[in-house]
């Protein structure tokens, strides 16, 4: 079993960092700061930590007033409150001025787990890709997280990173380089291209090592930034492999498989399947949910025989 | 700016901008002139006696910020935005036109305003951001956002209202356009909001109730602003919906339509 590690953690602890880095960056939170870990930040600078109550669209505006004022904030809550609970805020306060505001948004999919329904952010990410020049991240592991927040800070607009509840196993070494826009090839291979993000991204590279034994080479894509997407890396992925299985802990529309099926139908249509959430979930534990709702290797293992079926007809 | 300007001066500016509005809604042939005309002399004092700006610095990092979050009163801040010298006065003929800078409902990119707003509610958090911005810069400007009546049904105010008591932000002056009517009706029937200055005052902030269309009452209600510690201030502006033109005041039919040309004219008759 690789090693583990918590994505929340590994925010925070950067956020205490680029603390100490840059006095412009501010934090945010809504009620939520011992689990979004934003209150590592606030214990070590009090004076630019707004604890907002629970007050998602007031939290969103204030982010804007202060990004409009030269302060580069960074606002968290659960990925079901943002977008859900201020999806307008978002929209008119901050898309629409390209505001420089970071949302990180953590406990999203269904992994959240127990709370249930209610607390499992499954739409959250096509909201988010339906804004305007909204970039959009979702990292795979610790190491991802530590850098695509760092990124996030050092560029200027607004950014969505969605973060998962559990800990996840550490899929990319030390000297990975995180960039926005750009997938990550974490496998070669020319039978077939996995792309996957989050906390997905483990089952795609156990399923990926499992179909090897039969001799089908998976390529592996981590495809960290949803938006904007790396249509280069899908166009090479569909000419070079000749399909594709997108799996995501997300709705099947609006997330991963829409944005890289719309790019796939645009310039090299090839069989698709799509790993996804079809509906709503319930209360259980994470890996019994990913289990039940199938998203899980084995599952992308069967996506990726029926697509080589579709190639072969 | 900061000039002290006589209250006839300013009287005479408040004449101007109404004749403005009601022609460059006009031309529109669409547009809000009610709650327009409602908040010409909280405008006209704020940016000519109030306001520490520069038109040709907009973006001048210790100007006082003036928040607009009735978006759909765009004509008003318009209107005086172009008579401060933002851009020329010509450029209002293309309001709501296609290709042209001034929006239906207000957008930043437009020189002097701050924000982009017209989903009602959003214009107070904006402020308080702005609010903190400062204190942790140390600079000394001032923020004011003004409000509909209306707007203050929206939850996201309320949010704001607490918030802003809660940082303790005296640098933060809300104002209140207290004209009474929204699209549907008066607001005591669609949405009673009184006991109106008690709410306010039972969240924490320090009340100013006063007449919205009184020069000297609004100039001391925003000076006195300036002197209260560690609580923002509110200012409740009674006003008219549609003040300075007779068939416009207290006529919710023209919260959101314009006058045709003959309407116009009587309106410009009765502003000249």
């Amino acid at each position: 079993m690789a090693k583990t590690a918590s994505l929340r953690e590994a925010y925070g602890k950067t956020l205490v960092e680029l603390g100490k880095e840059n006095p412009n960056i501010v934090v945010l939170d809504a009620d939520l700061s011992h689990s979004t870990m934003t209150y590592y930040f606030a214990s070590q600078f009090p004076d630019r930590f707004f604890n907002c109550g629970i007050a998602e669209q007031n939290l969103m505006g204030i982010s804007a007033g202060l990004a409009a004022s030269g302060k580069i904030p960074v606002a968290s809550t659960f990925s079901v409150f943002a977008p859900g609970r201020c999806f307008d805020q978002i929209r008119v306060s901050i898309a629409h001025q390209h505001l420089n505001v970071k949302i990180v948004a953590t406990h999203g999919g269904i992994t959240v787990g127990e709370d249930g329904t209610s607390h499992q952010a499954i739409e959250d990410l096509s909201l988010v890709c339906s804004l305007v020049g909204m970039t959009v991240i979702v990292p795979c592991d610790a190491i991802e997280t530590a850098q695509a927040v760092r990124a996030a800070v050092s560029y200027k607009g607004p950014v969505y990173i969605r973060l998962c509840r559990p800990e996840m196993p550490i899929v990319n070494d030390e000297n990975y380089r995180f960039v926005i826009g750009k997938a990550t090839q974490m496998r070669q291979g020319n039978h077939i291209t996995i792309i996957a993000m989050g906390l997905m991204v483990a089952p795609a590279l156990e399923a990926s090592d499992r179909l090897r034994l039969d001799g089908i080479n998976c390529r592996v894509l981590n495809m960290s930034t949803l938006q904007p997407i790396d249509a280069q890396a899908i166009v090479h992925a569909a000419a070079e492999t000749g399909g594709i299985v997108t799996v995501e802990e997300h709705l099947e529309h609006g997330g991963l498989g829409s944005i890289v099926a719309q790019v796939v139908a645009r310039t090299r249509p090839v069989p698709i399947e799509f790993v996804a959430l079809k509906g709503y979930a319930e209360s259980g534990k994470p890996a019994e949910l990913l289990e039940k709702y199938g998203l899980n290797a084995k599952n992308i293992e069967r996506a990726v025989r029926s697509v080589l079926l579709r190639k072969a007809t | 700016m900061n000039t002290e300007l006589s209250i006839p001066e300013l009287q005479q500016i408040a004449r101007k901008l109404r004749r403005n509005i009601v022609t460059m809604i006009a031309n529109a042939s669409s547009g809000h002139p009610g709650g327009s005309l409602s908040a010409v002399e909280i405008l006209t004092t704020l940016y000519f006696r109030i306001l520490q700006h520069d038109p040709a610095n907009p973006h001048w990092p210790d100007r006082d910020r003036f928040i607009l979050s009735k978006g759909h009163a765009s004509p008003v801040l318009y209107a005086t935005l172009a008579e401060t010298g933002y851009f020329p006065v010509e450029e209002l003929m293309t309001f709501r036109k296609i290709g042209s800078r001034l929006q239906g409902h207000t957008d930043h990119n437009i020189p002097g305003v701050e924000m982009s707003a017209g989903s009602l509610g959003q214009g107070l958090s904006f402020s308080i951001g702005c609010a903190l911005a400062a204190r942790l810069d140390k600079k000394p400007y001032r923020v004011y956002a003004l409000l509909g009546d209306g707007e203050c049904e929206e939850g996201q105010v309320w949010e704001a209202a607490m918030a802003a008591v809660h940082f303790k932000l005296d640098n933060l002056v809300a104002i209140v356009d207290r004209n009474g009517l929204q699209i549907d009706g008066w607001t005591k029937d669609i949405m009673n909001l009184e006991p109106f200055p008690e709410k306010w005052r039972a969240s924490g902030w320090h009340v100013i109730d006063i007449d919205g269309h009184d020069f000297t009452q609004l100039f001391e209600a925003f000076e006195h602003a300036k002197t209260v510690k560690r609580q923002p201030t509110v200012i409740i502006a009674r006003t008219i919906k549609g003040k300075g033109v007779s068939f416009m005041e207290n006529n919710v039919d023209f919260h959101g339509k314009a006058p045709n040309p003959a309407q116009l004219e009587i309106a410009l008759k009765e502003l000249a």
